[in-house]
């Protein structure tokens, strides 16, 4: 069955949780730029963690459904509606066919990640359903979406736990979980955020000044942040030395440092080699706050060590573990 | 050789601090790195990508965990593997010969309009540039910039030009420039600095075939000059 875009918003795109084994051809990761995100809400619905869903920057989208759904989305503080029903950030909701689903403007932060049970069936190409939005391939036609297109979604036995469970209900009833995911999951989103870092490998050749500045002065996020990076505009990074460095690989997370001093907190669309020296990274369970940075946002930056971003993430994932256990146990 | 962390969920295999001293040995350290670690599997490693000196190893830290049992050295543990599976083979060791790709491109000057910036700038005709660019023996170091990108060592040390001082906002696909000591083919559509002297028909990328790029690290590249008609004979 499909669905249709009424209204495509500043821009929404199909994403899963990235193309991966291209990076040699130089192929980005793309994707859902806090894929952990992506797998929550997917879990939500009772989707395969690593299904396609909607990626929505700064909100407007306005999804017309044409058979029974669920769906579940995570992110910024965004006022979404089924009909005239709020649905909040990480509950379980059941659209009929008919219904509307309408993302408002993000009140915090400026993306959500939307996933409807089935998941949104665009062509997998080299391995990912994600848009490329850079080189024009993957997802839907290679593109951003537009007003009136209509996505395909997948196939939905509808026999989900929710969905039994909201089987007798009667069709005017809005039917929404009460139950939610943890909170800093489904809502990342924060009012001057503080970003945790590993150092780069080129930490040792920024001065003295700058390695201090970097974990106690704020930064602001520049107007020409998209998908590939997020610039910040703050002190002067400054290279102790000026050798010049050979290009080699970066990631999402990076911060790289070009000669204007300000750097560069590169995301999921990020080229796949640079030469500019990466002063530090960004761990990746703090990837989902790095992706709600809009312009005009402060944002300092904490330094932990290595083991420490290993740590995080290695607890998040057992979090993650249980939820999925009781997830499976759950009714509305 | 030298392994340091690329973030939490990477890291990158440093084979050699330089480039330029010595192209072709670095390249085939590099390729034979790539290829040592694509063979060893290493557990929790997602994907490999090897650049000028160095080949990245992109990793899933929850699957390293599982696979090695231990919660707090990933890192440590991953580089041992790959010190382990990267131990240097002898000299005259198994190596597979690099592909050759040969790819026709049209000099002529609506495809090159850098073409005579290049000349000047080397201080000789623009047929000897021409004759230069396509006589020479060229070699891919990684791939990158955008997908199929072959940033290429070999040119000529006449036709290295600079940069362009104002990039382009819009680079046609098949366009072969000069940036600095290097020559590449932009494969997209696409903004980008370097001087434009001519276009390929052939397609650098294509996301519907896989590989999907035309030219992989290692392979040796020669250019040869076509005229208009076999360019669009070609394009077809």
């Amino acid at each position: 069955m499909t669905a249709i875009i009424q209204r495509a918003g500043f821009l929404t795109s199909v994403q899963d949780l990235g193309r991966t084994s291209f990076r040699e051809f130089g192929v980005s990761l793309s994707g859902a730029l806090y894929p952990f995100a992506m797998r929550v809400a997917n879990l939500l619905v009772g989707n395969h963690e690593s299904e396609a869903g909607l990626e929505i920057t700064l909100g407007g989208l306005q999804l017309h459904f044409q058979d029974e759904r669920i769906v579940a989305w995570c992110g910024g503080e965004f006022d979404v509606l089924i009909g005239a029903a709020p649905l909040p950030a990480g509950h379980t909701a059941l659209v009929r066919s008919g219904e509307e689903l309408k993302f408002g403007r993000a009140q915090i932060g400026c993306r959500a990640w939307l996933a409807v049970s089935g998941g949104v069936d665009v062509p997998i190409v080299l391995g990912s359903r994600s848009t490329d939005l850079r080189a024009n391939f993957g997802g839907f036609d290679g593109r951003a979406l537009r007003d009136g297109d209509v996505i395909s979604l997948g196939e939905w036995p509808g026999s989900s736990a929710f969905a039994k469970a909201t089987a007798d209900k009667p069709t005017t009833a809005k039917v929404i979980s009460s139950w939610t995911a943890p909170h800093d999951w489904v809502s990342p989103a924060k009012p001057n955020p503080i970003l945790r870092f590993v150092r780069g490998m080129d930490w040792t050749r920024f001065d003295a000044a700058t390695l201090q500045r970097l974990p106690s002065e704020p930064f602001t996020v520049s107007p020409d942040s998209d998908r590939m990076g997020v610039r910040l505009t703050g002190p002067e990074l400054a290279r102790a030395d000026n050798v010049d460095l050979i290009s080699e690989a970066v990631a999402p997370g990076t911060v790289q440092v070009p000669p204007s001093g300000q750097p560069i907190l590169l995301l999921g669309d990020c080229q796949t080699i640079g030469g500019y020296p990466k002063i530090a990274h960004v761990i990746t369970v703090d990837l989902g706050i790095a992706a709600q940075l809009r312009a005009g946002d402060r944002v300092r930056f904490s330094e932990v060590s290595l083991g420490d971003a290993h740590r995080l993430l290695l607890q998040r994932e057992r979090a993650l573990e249980r939820f999925r256990i009781g997830l499976s146990l759950r009714s509305p | 050789m030298e392994i340091v962390p690329l973030g939490d969920s990477a890291l990158i295999v440093r084979v050699r601090e330089q480039f330029e001293d010595a192209p072709e040995e670095t390249q085939d350290q590099v390729l034979q790195t790539f290829r040592q670690l694509r063979s060893a599997a290493i557990p929790g490693v997602i994907e490999l990508a090897p650049a000028y000196t160095s080949v990245a190893v992109f990793c899933d830290p929850v699957d390293v965990a599982k696979a090695s049992g231990t919660a707090s050295d990933i890192f440590d543990w991953l580089a041992t593997r790959i010190g382990a599976a990267t131990v240097p083979k002898r000299r005259g060791s198994r190596r597979s010969a690099p592909r050759t790709v040969e790819i026709p491109v049209c000099y002529d000057p609506e495809f090159a309009p850098d073409l005579e910036e290049v000349a000047r700038h080397a201080q000789i005709s623009t047929e000897q540039v021409v004759e230069l660019h396509s006589a020479a023996g060229y070699r891919v170091a990684c791939i990158g910039f955008v997908p199929g990108f072959p940033f290429m060592a070999g040119l000529p040390k006449k036709l290295a030009t600079p940069r362009r001082s104002n990039p382009r906002k819009e680079i046609p696909p098949g366009a072969v420039g000069i940036g600095g000591a290097q020559t590449g083919i932009y494969p997209l559509r696409s903004p980008g600095g370097w001087n434009l002297i001519g276009r390929t028909p052939l397609r650098l990328f294509d996301p519907s075939k896989n590989p999907p790029a035309l030219l992989h690290a290692g392979d040796r590249v020669g250019f040869r000059a076509i005229k208009r008609e076999e360019f669009e004979s070609l394009k077809q």
